[in-house]
């Protein structure tokens, strides 16, 4: 697959802090991206570099085997900031088209797009409303609208459904999909792991400045915690201290300390581990009432590379 | 609780620089310059009166009042065009234009004859009265003038008051004996001696009015023939209108970029190449026309409800209202580019257009200021630009005498333009 954007051994520093150091990846047509980081990894540092807001000390990006100068947004690129970035006393359509205009659209093609973008973005019927009556949800939409409009071939979206509710959310994700299958590329940032891990198609994981990891959420799981199961199971009664025991030493598996009703087991091949666990309950008296078998998530990668401390 | 509840209010004051400097320092710099304008910090001068004397009487006593004019300390006497003595020597006409030009608030003409009848008559008149010709927008000039002008009549001139006086006395009471005339005689050489020493003599005694017991003078407003009430309008329309457009204007430069910068929306637009530059460029023209329209709707307000004479000053009008808006516009732009938030702004804002309105003459005419207070003034954009709307107005200038105002509030719109851009480099890629 073609490579629109690619930023290699990107590096950039403010005073002695290292907000880039050696940072690479690159951008596919037509695909979605996570962009993922612990707060302050170089995720924004990184967007604004791309965005021709911050100037590298080293390292290059390229789009569509161009490279940037830094000083300019390129025409092929659109922004979603993470800030709702419209007018709140401007109607939506209003502030469509004053966007529009700045990035060179008018006449019929500007009305013809600002018509495609309320309707994609589901704000078509509240078009003519001020901003500053609409929910979060709409005023997302709405700011996701102004940074594709122009029809660019690159978008960077900042947290683009930080702060809405799943409705919007899917509605949001719905949308950066449509962009996607139409061959635009599109790299965002989040922090909601688990939409990274459902919506998009890679998932790059950037922390000290630096890319650690970067492919599919099971190459990344392949990478790091490498491929198992969790399987939960509910019994209908707490099992006796001896028999966890005795579970525990023969199957392998942990028993939760606060709640002796729920029997967590890892393992690498569930079909052939999950039928002995379930005679030993069987043979201790206890039957079983819910099964939950779950992969790794991208949550345990990215808390296996990052680590759990806090960052500041 | 309540002790919680001071605890919060004291650790959120303490850290806030901006509001703690806004309680305690603002007042103390606003108590400060208010008691510099209007005190005088109570050992500064009081402001010497710029006085035009036109001498068509050119006689001994005449001569002598003038010197004992210049003598005073509280005038600043020119009797030529030029304030340093060149130029032709000032006649009626041209004492008159100084007045309407507002070169000098008060002009003196002393007439033909004066010197003769006071020699023969005293202060007993019949001879024609001095002239004060004056402008009324200063009500305190012409009345020291007055005032000063008694005093110096009779200090200039105490023989030749006496020779006058003694002259009456033997026209209504007969002639004196030679050893009378001989003990006058004797006394004239200490009364010309004191002249012009500011020892009034203990025969005399200040005047109470123009020329109730003193010289006879009258005052002539020589505004008044072509001015009216509206034209005293218009200097509250420029004063007050001056100070709101400041204050509008950085508000609206405030809106226009810190807000913009705080939502996304300036990094939105920047992402779009319009480069930095260019967003200035369109802040600050909206800005201007916005101050114009904003001082246009005042000045028309005040035609319609105060009588300004707007109508007829239209052009003269439109030039300062220009280049005051711009400047305007372009200051509000600096503070903009020099805040980092919105709090900060309003606490530059604050402080900075009320002390510039308070020493540029917004709030209290500099004219009525002491000398060193009046130049100060002029480093405010407050003071060029009222100046300016004076001149249109009061003065009746022609567009080509607003020069020095359009030329100042030009030069500064154009520093502030740059230093606006300078400052808004930190928007700019980093």
């Amino acid at each position: 697959m073609m490579h629109v954007l690619t930023v290699h051994d990107a590096r950039k520093a403010f005073g002695a802090v290292k907000a880039l150091d050696g940072a690479s990846f690159d951008l596919r047509q037509g695909e979605l991206l996570a962009l993922l980081g612990p707060n302050g990894a170089g995720k924004t540092t990184l967007i604004r570099a791309i965005a021709g807001r911050v100037r590298l000390d080293g390292g290059e990006v390229r789009m569509f085997d161009r490279a940037l100068d830094g000083r300019h947004t390129p025409r092929e690129l659109g922004i979603v900031p993470q800030e709702i970035a419209v007018y709140p006393n401007l109607t939506a359509r209003e502030n469509l088209e004053v966007f529009g205009g700045l990035h060179g659209l008018s006449g019929a093609d500007l009305g013809r797009q600002v018509d495609w973008a309320l309707e994609s973005t589901g704000l078509a019927d509240r078009a003519g409303e001020s901003v500053r009556q609409f929910s979060g949800g709409m005023r997302r939409r709405l700011n996701i609208a102004c940074g594709v409009l122009h029809r660019p071939r690159i978008v960077l979206l900042d947290e683009p459904t930080v702060g809405v509710d799943p409705q919007s959310r899917d509605r949001i994700y719905d949308t950066l999909a449509a962009l996607a299958a139409s061959g635009v590329s599109l790299l965002l940032t989040t922090h909601h792991l688990e939409e990274a891990e459902a919506r998009c198609s890679r998932t790059v994981i950037i922390d000290h400045g630096k890319v650690i990891a970067a492919g599919t959420t099971p190459e990344l799981v392949d990478l790091t915690v490498g491929r198992f199961r969790i399987v939960s199971l509910r019994l209908n009664t707490p099992l006796a201290a001896i028999d966890a025991a005795r579970l525990a030493s023969d199957s392998g598996v942990e028993i939760d300390a606060a709640d002796a009703t729920l029997v967590k087991a890892r393992m690498r091949d569930v079909a052939l581990e999950l039928p002995p666990l379930l005679d030993t309950i069987r043979a201790a008296g206890r039957t079983v009432d819910d099964v939950d078998v779950r992969g790794p998530s991208l949550q345990a990668v990215f808390i296996h590379l990052t680590g759990k401390e806090l960052r500041e | 609780m309540i002790g919680t509840l001071l605890r919060i209010g004291y650790l959120n004051l303490s850290r806030d620089r901006v509001a703690l400097s806004l309680k305690f320092l603002l007042p103390i710099v606003f108590f400060s310059i208010f008691a510099s304008v209007f005190g005088g910090q109570g050992n500064a001068q009081t402001a010497r009166i710029n006085l035009a004397v036109v001498d068509e009487d050119h006689s001994e006593f005449s001569r002598r009042l003038v010197a004992g004019l210049q003598n005073d300390k509280a005038l600043r006497v020119r009797t030529t065009a030029d304030v340093k003595g060149a130029g032709p020597t000032l006649d009626r006409a041209l004492a008159e234009q100084s007045v309407r030009s507002g070169d000098v608030p008060v002009a003196l003409v002393i007439p033909p004859g004066l010197g003769d009848s006071f020699a023969k008559n005293g202060f007993g008149g019949g001879g024609a009265a001095m002239q004060l010709l004056s402008d009324v927008s200063d009500p305190i000039a012409p009345q020291m003038v007055l005032g000063l002008l008694q005093k110096v009549t009779m200090t200039a001139a105490p023989d030749l008051l006496m020779q006058g006086g003694l002259r009456q006395f033997e026209h209504y009471a007969g002639a004196m004996t030679p050893q009378q005339k001989s003990a006058v005689d004797a006394w004239m050489p200490e009364l010309r001696a004191q002249s012009g020493t500011g020892v009034t003599p203990a025969a005399g005694r200040p005047a109470g009015g123009s020329g109730a017991m003193g010289v006879s003078v009258d005052v002539v407003d020589v505004m008044r023939s072509h001015s009216n009430r509206g034209s005293l309008v218009s200097f509250y329309a420029a004063g007050v209108g001056v100070m709101f457009l400041l204050f509008s204007s950085v508000a609206g430069a405030g809106g226009a970029l810190l807000e913009e910068a705080e939502a996304g929306t300036l990094e939105r637009l920047l992402s779009t190449n319009m480069g930095l530059t260019r967003l200035l460029a369109g802040k600050w023209i909206f800005l201007a026309l916005g101050g114009m329209a904003q001082l246009t709707v005042m000045f028309a307000w005040g035609s319609l409800v105060f009588g300004l004479p707007l109508s007829s000053h239209l052009p003269g009008f439109i030039v300062m209202t220009t280049v005051t808006a711009a400047a305007a516009a372009a200051l509000g732009l600096v503070l903009a580019t020099l805040a980092r938030s919105r709090e900060q702004l309003s606490g530059f804002s604050t402080i900075l257009v009320l002390t510039m309105s308070a020493l540029g003459g917004s709030m209290f005419p500099r004219f009525l200021m002491s000398e060193s207070m009046q130049r100060v003034g002029l480093l405010t954009f407050n003071a060029w630009a009222l100046d300016g709307y004076l001149k249109v107005f009061w003065r009746d200038a022609a567009l080509w005498q607003l020069w020095p105002q359009v030329l100042v509030l030009c030069g500064l719109t154009a520093v502030f333009l740059a230093t606006a851009r300078m400052l808004a480099r930190r928007w700019e890629a980093a």
